[in-house]
């Protein structure tokens, strides 16, 4: 199992879902160790299907959404998904302005994306 | 720009550091909180001043120890004003690919300059491209952005 500093990741089967350690996703060098522990759970621990929880986030960088960006391209790579669930409206308004709701499967609630995992409630 | 009357400024000479730049917007964001500002309008400073601060310290001054970046913020309850100018060569804003175009739209990087423009009531670039000056009038009524 990966040493991660930044998440913290529950599995089950092929899915993660991974909650975030930092309430504000700003420090560099923070985001370049979650960059590193969201790929390294697809490089390292094979996992295809993730589900990121933005419950308690209150803020991240645009060098964050390049992180999520990468990842995204990581888990198309190996024929899985990846879907967001629990941005706060503000979070929100950023992927609405950047268009990157388009890009990203996001979800209200963790239990509207654990279902359409297929993951029964 | 609308000059009112400020609560709070801060004018300060800051080494190229990113950690150096984050405490500095955190005396920012102390007196945005002071001044009643939350929610939407607070974020948005929050959000443009990280950006531009990054901006300045890594695009500008390519982190260099012997480059340095004047911040100054002023702060009142209706309005924050934010300018950034670092040492480096400047840059045309016009000449910036829109992140949100199609091709463009999973580039790992460039989203920074909109987003300021996005959030931001009023944005200047002086003529050389080393420094912005940004203005955020708060809206006094509650607003809510679109949820998920």
């Amino acid at each position: 199992m990966t040493d991660r500093r930044r998440i913290i990741v529950a599995t089950i089967g092929e899915l993660a879902t991974v909650r975030f350690i930092d309430k504000k996703i700003i420090d560099s060098t923070n985001i370049e160790e979650m960059g590193s522990e969201l790929l390294a759970m697809v490089d390292d621990d094979r996992l295809k299907h993730i589900l990121l929880n933005f419950d308690g986030v209150e803020f991240l960088s645009s060098a964050a959404l390049n992180k999520l960006i990468l990842l995204d391209k990581k888990v198309k790579q190996v024929g899985g998904v990846l879907r967001l669930c629990n941005l706060r409206a503000e979070i929100m308004e950023v992927f609405t302005i950047t268009r990157l709701n388009r890009v990203f499967d996001i979800r209200t609630s963790e239990s509207d994306a654990l279902k359409a995992f297929g993951v029964p409630s | 720009m609308v000059e009112p009357a400020w609560a709070w400024s801060l004018l300060r000479e800051m080494p190229s550091s990113k950690e150096v730049g984050h405490e500095i917007i955190e005396e920012l964001l102390a007196a945005l909180t002071a001044a009643g500002w939350d929610g939407r309008d607070f974020f948005h400073v929050q959000m443009a001043a990280s950006e531009a601060m990054v901006n300045a310290v890594t695009h500008g001054n390519q982190e260099a120890d012997d480059k340095t970046v004047e911040v100054e913020f002023k702060v009142s309850e209706t309005a924050a004003y934010l300018r950034f100018r670092d040492e480096g060569q400047g840059f045309c804003p016009d000449d910036l690919p829109d992140p949100r175009d199609d091709d463009h739209l999973e580039c790992t990087n460039g989203r920074g300059v909109m987003l300021i423009r996005e959030l931001m009531t009023e944005v200047h670039y002086n003529d050389s491209g080393n420094e912005v000056e940004m203005v955020k009038h708060r809206n006094t009524e509650t607003e809510s952005a679109e949820t998920a």
